[in-house]
């Protein structure tokens, strides 16, 4: 089996999971406003979960916040960062100068997993194969979402907006039962976010801000009360 | 909202996005320095989801019953690591049959 060919099918698992996700991206895009190609467009453009939700909530409180539009994507996204970091070390010699361009576009949570967790070095082609697919199921269930929108039952449409925080939980769920301390973060931030939304005088503050105040106050007090075993930190990202 | 609007938050969104994910897988060919940093970026893509899933997916479907069991049966899934899909299908499954019994005993 060609590198390409073994991508392709490491992807398949991948774009049915987004398939789901971003069916219900594309329920709420048509939901505040906007048309199926605009919601195809997002979803084309950005490939990933957290940061099209809050900037779908930033586009819609009206034009303007552009500041806090970047601040949010930059935020939320900041853990992309880290995964290319880390896929820098795990790529072979063929993924270089305008593939990593390339293929840095595809680097998301699951997409990076399934790289990671490869027992060789990566190809370019791997690479291409694994992302594809992906891409296609993102932009594809968005596309679906927004057509069925406006057909399914708004009983049916709200039930599946908590798809999104249902795939959140069982990210976040499983490594806090491992470490204390990834328990605490997320519970700080949690936490942080409620007193952004009940107390008075803290919810003037629009949801991107809050976010990012959470979470840099949350991680920064992690980091700084919990560092991270490097063991462990290797094994986690694995 | 008009497409000028449209069309410039569509472009910092994907150029930030973009950007943040290609330029350090292009630029990196060593280790981060700072051990602050590394241990603050490993505890970013927890805090961030922690923020955006609580208070608001309360919220998300509209109605407290149907959210609450959502958060429910998704909690105790996640807890016993099922899949990513499993656990999103399962949240909205229980929101849903909530949503439907509230129809009918109304």
């Amino acid at each position: 089996m060609s590198n390409f060919t073994k991508g392709l099918r490491d992807g398949i698992p991948i774009a049915l999971g987004y398939l789901s996700v971003s069916f219900t991206f594309g329920i709420q895009c048509v939901a505040v406003g906007l048309s199926w190609w605009q919601a195809f467009l997002i979803s084309l453009c950005n490939l990933t979960s957290a940061g099209q939700f809050a900037g779908l909530g930033i586009m819609t409180s009206g034009a303007g916040a552009y500041i806090e539009m970047v601040s949010t994507q930059f935020i939320i996204n900041l853990r992309y960062a880290l995964m290319g970091l880390s896929l820098s070390q795990k790529v072979d010699g063929s993924v270089k100068g305008i593939h990593r361009w390339f293929t840095g576009f595809g680097i998301t949570d699951e997409i990076f997993a399934v790289a990671m967790g490869s027992t060789d070095k990566v190809s370019n082609r791997y690479l291409y194969g694994l992302i594809i697919l992906p891409v296609i199921g993102w932009s594809g269930g968005t596309v679906l979402g927004a057509a069925a929108g406006s057909v399914l039952p708004e009983v049916v449409r709200s039930a599946l907006c908590i798809a999104i925080y249902g795939m959140f939980l069982a990210i976040i769920i499983p490594p806090a039962k491992k470490s204390s301390a990834v328990l605490r973060v997320i519970l700080t931030a949690a936490a942080l976010s409620c007193c952004f939304r009940y107390i008075p005088g803290m919810n003037k503050i629009s949801g991107g801000f809050a976010i990012i105040i959470s979470t840099v106050a949350a991680a920064g007090l992690g980091a700084l009360l919990f560092p991270v075993d490097e063991g462990e930190q290797r094994e986690a990202q694995a | 909202m008009s497409s000028g609007v449209f069309f410039t938050y569509l472009a910092l969104m994907a150029g930030v996005t973009y950007l943040i994910r290609a330029v350090p897988f292009v630029l990196c060919k060593g280790r981060i320095k700072s051990k602050y940093i590394r241990d603050f970026l490993y505890y970013v893509p927890m805090a961030v989801l922690g923020a955006m899933t609580f208070p608001e997916i309360i919220y998300s479907t509209g109605n407290f019953p149907s959210a609450i069991a959502g958060l429910a049966v998704g909690g105790v899934l996640a807890f016993f690591e099922k899949s990513l899909l499993t656990v999103a299908i399962s949240a909205s499954g229980a929101a849903l049959a909530v949503n439907l019994g509230m129809m009918m005993f109304k």
